[in-house]
């Protein structure tokens, strides 16, 4: 039962990370040079990996599919970033952020590798201080720290509304800087679009060149994915429009176990869909909930009100306004963890008290501007409000923000054990493309943490333990037969695809999926939605399959022929995810079973049957995929039921 | 409140860098006024593709106005006629119902076209490969708060630090020249302790990469101040020069 074996090292929790780098195996500098590293992606944690490792010597190859590394999604992150500094002594510690992850993430993730995460925190903004990343300071010089959803304490640092992006330009630089010395060779533009697997080790890509469109075939000792996430499956969500789960996919198909993919976060504020011509949702920061008060009319028919134009929401009274997460929620009150918030924003929209279209409540300042003064909500939060106001046309300093859940990450992924490798050997995944540390929620301001983690502070250790053994292996010619015959099964893949010449444009298709995906494996979920979706799905795949357009050829660029590649991809991730959550009989963190609540309409777990991480094999083009369990031991904390009342 | 337009585009086609480009005219009809500039793009584009046209190519990801991909020159201006925005921040809005829009790329030696409104930028990761970045490598740094910082000078290296890298600037001066770009990097890093240790270093390889790579010199017109959807100071190129002047004194 390899598939499982997670790798936790012995000893007590706070040793266990020491113990491993006390007893790996390690690369002398003159074998790293014979080493070569393929990084797919160029986030956080691809960037600051292929950064790193090409800084110790190893010959690094990293893909991106934008025009440069900077490009990467990270950079849209706008919060900021966790580490258990305690600068401000307000009763943080590695523990304590360890902790508050675990119960964030509603006990799904490993204790083990969450406590690794919290351990490598500090080290993190140490190394992003160092690259000149500009985060915020107090007038004594020192660093400045906001609070988040999920915890009682200030733990988080940040830039402006612009975190993700300085700190991405951080590793981004440092990658650059070893793009110039010759220890990473970038490739722009390029796609993964198929693992090589050569006597069970992934040994290499096949890569389509974007521009050319020629395939073209890399060898590595060892294959990182650091490729984000699969929220796009969604059609619409706040990822980037180019985000995609294909690497993931390619995995999967070549045997890697695909854990918990029914695990995706909903943002609960976002600015709401206003449109079927909508392309793409956009995100406001969580940390506006920091100074923004969240609610909806009391009335009823002051909603109705408002949804007809005839009432302003400056008009109703305190007395008429139901502040529903402060009232349900008094201990952390409009911070509680983003899934808590975006379950309390439908209840009350499916209740009939939603304001604009009906699927929208209010994000309001007005308090803390009577509190702090304009000035220093402008100082805070300027660019995101300038943002909401060139995409609403609506003044959000005399006018409260209308938001929405929509979907923004997935804690699911592919399958790591503790050292982030796969259940197939030399194959890594990084990053939000892994599944490792969020369990069921990831809370604010801990993407951008273990990014970092996993790029700096993790892989650069654990895949010297794997690379060790391989010092006397050659660099293979990508001239065996393994590359050869991957690149004619992407060569035919895509012969396929563009025989079909349909009628139906890839997006018209995706968009229907995103329908069915938000439909039924989005917010709440059931068990007959969840049928309906499969069966719905495999109905979308036939139709792609039959139908689908696409213009121009395989030679040159040909964004049509990407899109329709991925979205291949998309849908056979949305089957996955609903097969996953129709297995998943509880609720926890993101994952909302409506059979499974309490009274009060909180998320109820079911400990004694689904403690333990899904992980899917795939079977083949008509089979299906078979569910494994990593059984989740937790043997420092118990499994509470979430309170943030 | 919502309204809906017709417009008439004027779209650069080009199939390749080698190959002759020309405007090719198409017709957009009940656009809304809420939707965003890319998504009208979006919705020309379904429409191509539903006559089994080829879709116009443009360079977009992120349509929050961070990732610095998008990238068109909207009616003779970069990121068209909204200030302090990118391209994909830009709505309907700000367009009169039958109106002509024009959309070319950007156009600079230095960004060849790769096809129709898609150029190649990456001479801009080989100028931060130069010399746009601290040279230490990952551990075995001092504590974050070991190093006090005067708040003025972290938030002017963080106004200097939110660009975005989309080669508006480029795209805005006669002279195609990437003063803006260089002198934000190099300005957000002088200003640190941590990035002054190297920072003669840092201008001199940078301008020289510049030069090296066919940008234009800078003649002070502040056309790429006005254009920077980030509102880039030009007030750093004055810092890039002080700072370059001195590694040449210093030689």
């Amino acid at each position: 039962m390899s598939v499982f074996n997670s790798k936790i090292p012995e000893g007590p929790l706070a040793q266990k990370w020491t113990n491993y780098k006390d007893h790996q195996k390690l690369v002398n500098p003159s074998n790293k040079r014979k080493l070569d590293v393929i990084i797919v992606g160029t986030g956080l944690a691809g960037a600051s990996a292929a950064a790193s490792l090409g800084e110790m010597g190893f010959n690094v190859k990293n893909f991106t599919i934008q025009d440069s590394p900077r490009r990467a999604h990270s950079i849209a992150a706008q919060g900021g970033i966790n580490a258990a500094k305690n600068y401000p002594n307000d009763g943080d510690s590695v523990y304590r952020l360890f902790y508050d992850t675990i119960k964030g993430g509603d006990y799904r993730a490993r204790e083990a590798n969450v406590h690794r995460l919290a351990e490598v925190s500090n080290a993190i903004i140490d190394q992003c201080v160092a690259q000149g990343v500009p985060f915020a300071r107090e007038y004594g010089g020192l660093l400045d720290n906001r609070s988040f959803g999920g915890a009682q304490v200030s733990r988080t640092f940040y830039a402006r509304g612009q975190t993700g992006q300085q700190l991405l330009l951080g590793a981004y630089q440092a990658l650059m800087r070893q793009v110039n010395a010759g220890s990473v060779k970038m490739y722009t533009r390029n796609e993964l679009v198929e693992i090589v697997i050569v006597d069970g080790k992934a040994r290499g890509i096949i890569t389509r060149d974007l521009v050319t469109g020629k395939l073209e075939r890399h060898f590595g000792h060892a294959v990182v994915l650091a490729t984000g996430g699969y929220g796009n499956t969604f059609f619409l969500s706040t990822n980037a429009m180019g985000s995609n789960g294909s690497a993931a996919v390619k995995a999967f198909h070549k045997g890697a176990m695909f854990a918990n993919p029914c695990m995706a976060q909903i943002h609960p504020t976002c600015i709401p869909v206003h449109g079927e011509f909508q392309s793409k949702l956009t995100l406001m920061s969580e940390s506006l909930r920091n100074d923004g008060r969240i609610w909806v009319p009391a009335k009823k028919e002051d909603a109705e009100a408002i949804r007809a134009g005839k009432l302003k929401p400056t008009e109703i009274g305190e007395e008429d306004r139901d502040y529903y997460l402060e009232r349900r929620y008094p201990a952390f009150g409009n911070l509680v963890p983003r899934d808590v918030a975006s379950r309390a924003a439908k209840e009350r929209c499916d209740a009939g008290y939603g304001v604009g279209t009906g699927l929208a409540v209010y994000l309001d300042f007005k308090s803390s501007i009577d509190r702090l003064g304009k000035d220093v909500i402008e100082g805070r939060y300027g660019n995101l409000f300038q943002m909401y106001e060139k995409i609403v046309d609506d003044n959000p300093y005399e006018t409260p923000m209308m938001i929405y859940p929509a979907i923004h990450y997935t804690m699911g992924g592919i399958w790591v054990d503790y050292e982030l490798q796969t259940n197939i050997p030399g194959l890594f995944a990084a990053g939000e493309a892994n599944f490792s540390d969020h369990g069921a929620n990831r809370l604010g301001a801990s993407a951008l943490m273990q990014g970092l983690a996993d790029g700096y502070f993790v892989l650069p250790y654990t895949i010297q333990n794997y690379l060790a053994d391989d010092i006397r292996m050659p660099r293979m010619t990508t001239e065996e037969k393994e590359f050869v015959e991957a690149e004619k099964a992407v060569k035919d893949r895509f012969e396929k695809l563009l025989s079909i010449q349909g009628n139906r444009s890839v997006d018209s298709i995706h968009k229907e999926l995103g329908l069915v995906m938000w439909d039924f494996v989005g917010m709440g979920r059931n068990a007959e939605g969840l049928k309906k979706a499969i069966k719905r799905i495999a109905e979308i795949k036939k139709e792609f399959w039959t139908n689908v357009r696409i213009p121009g050829n395989k030679e040159g660029m040909n964004v049509e022929l990407e899109k329709a590649s991925r979205l291949a991809d998309f849908i056979e991730i949305g089957a996955l995810m609903a097969r996953d959550a129709l297995d998943r009989e509880e609720s926890c963190g993101g994952h909302f079973r409506e059979e499974y609540q309490t009274g009060e309409g909180e998320a109820l777990r079911q400990d004694d049957k689904f403690a333990y991480v899904s992980c899917w094999e795939y079977k083949g083009e008509d089979a299906e995929p078979a569910l494994h369990k990593e059984e989740l031991v937790y043997e420092f904390v118990e499994m509470l039921q979430r309170n943030y009342k | 409140m919502e309204k809906t337009i017709n417009l008439t585009l004027k779209v650069w086609r080009q199939n390749g860098p080698k190959e002759k480009g020309r405007f090719e005219t198409y017709q957009v009809s009940n656009i809304s006024t809420d939707s965003s500039f890319l998504e009208m793009m979006d919705i020309l584009n379904e429409q191509l593709v539903n006559d089994n046209q080829e879709p116009i190519a443009f360079d977009h990801d992120c349509r929050e106005g961070i990732c610095g991909m998008c990238s068109l020159y909207i009616n003779g201006r970069p990121h068209g006629p909204d200030g302090e925005i990118t391209t994909c921040q830009l709505h309907m809005r700000k367009f009169k119902d039958g109106e002509t829009i024009t959309i070319e790329p950007w156009r600079a030696a230095a960004f060849p076209i790769i096809k129709d409104l898609i150029v190649d930028r990456t001479a801009f990761d080989k100028i931060i490969g130069a010399g746009g970045y601290v040279s230490v490598n990952t551990g075995g740094v001092p504590d974050a708060n070991a190093i006090p910082i005067a708040r003025p000078a972290a938030e002017e290296a963080m106004d200097a630090a939110s660009c975005i890298g989309c080669g508006a600037c480029v795209a805005a001066c006669k002279n195609s020249s990437a003063m803006l770009f260089v002198s934000a990097k190099v300005s957000q890093l002088a200003l640190l302790p941590q990035g002054k240790v190297e920072a003669k270093r840092r201008a001199k390889a940078m301008v020289s990469k510049m030069d090296e790579l066919g940008f234009g010199g800078c003649t002070n017109t502040g056309a790429c101040e006005v254009e920077c959807p980030k509102s880039i100071s030009i007030a750093h190129i004055s810092r890039l020069n002080r700072e370059y002047l001195k590694s040449r004194l210093s030689e």
